[in-house]
């Protein structure tokens, strides 16, 4: 006989540890990305093959410099929770955490490659009086 | 005390010989589009970073971000973006318990399939003028 019902088998937080917060956390930063990344593809797509002065001149404007620190900041922390969902399914024990954290690695050293490009950038526009 | 004991279950069939379906084929490539346009995000910060480091360097980096090659890979991250954008919205109306069943999930995973098509021209076109 079973003195453990169904019920209280599910109730807590889970096989995961936290519950429903990976999801709710994945389903909030898609809905930011989702109002950013058309504007943002429209930017990115006219800057592409533009020379070196008109990319610097036109990241160094508040508008384009902080729409894309957004995305890259919003899309690598989405990025990397992201990659746990296929971690945790093909890779298992020590390799799966060593993924994960090399993911993690992988989408901050983007992120902060990102940020100091934009900041030079930035600072450049500044010295050029953009 | 509670049964640990595991349950005989049936076995799920086998990827190799499961028939293709709309909902899985949708599903399937959120991931692969989700993971994938990292491809074409590390170009486009190599690119962004060439632009603050150097003349020299953002000529070396922008031939490969603009040729063939580059084209190909932004082009891929696009589509994929434009996949991930419509497969998310999607996740985000079946979590509010709606289209759920079989016919209107399908129905959502072509919507999501030839829509990122349709978007990806769009943008290409868009972004020439």
């Amino acid at each position: 006989m079973r003195y453990l019902t169904d019920r209280k088998r599910a109730v807590g937080k889970g096989a995961s540890g936290t519950g429903p917060e990976h999801h709710w956390w994945m389903s909030a930063s898609a809905v930011a990305l989702a109002f950013m990344i058309p504007t943002w593809l429209y930017i990115v797509g006219t800057t592409l093959g533009a020379d070196q002065q008109t990319v610097i001149t036109t990241f160094s404007q508040p508008f384009p410099a902080i729409l894309t620190a957004l995305v890259v900041i919003v899309g690598m922390r989405h990025f990397a929770k992201g990659t746990e969902i296929w971690i945790e399914d093909y890779i298992h024990g020590t390799a799966a955490k060593a993924t994960k954290i090399a993911m993690h690695s992988l989408a901050y050293v983007i992120m902060a490659t990102a940020l100091y490009a934009l900041g030079k950038m930035v600072f450049i526009g500044l010295l050029l009086g953009n | 005390m509670a049964e640990a004991k595991q349950v005989e279950r049936p076995l799920s069939p086998h990827l190799q010989i499961y028939r293709p379906q709309m909902t899985s084929f949708s599903s399937i490539m959120t991931r692969i589009t989700g993971n994938g346009i990292i491809v074409g995000v590390l170009l486009l910060v190599w690119w962004l970073l060439a632009a603050a480091t150097s003349p020299d360097y953002f000529n070396f980096v922008n031939a490969i971000a603009t040729s063939w090659f580059g084209d190909l890979v932004f082009t891929l991250s696009l589509l994929g973006v434009w996949y991930h954008y419509l497969a998310g919205i999607r996740h985000l109306i079946f979590d509010a318990g709606k289209y759920m069943d079989i016919k209107s999930a399908e129905m959502l995973g072509w919507i999501c399939t030839i829509g990122s098509v349709v978007l990806t021209v769009l943008t290409l076109i868009i972004i020439q003028f």
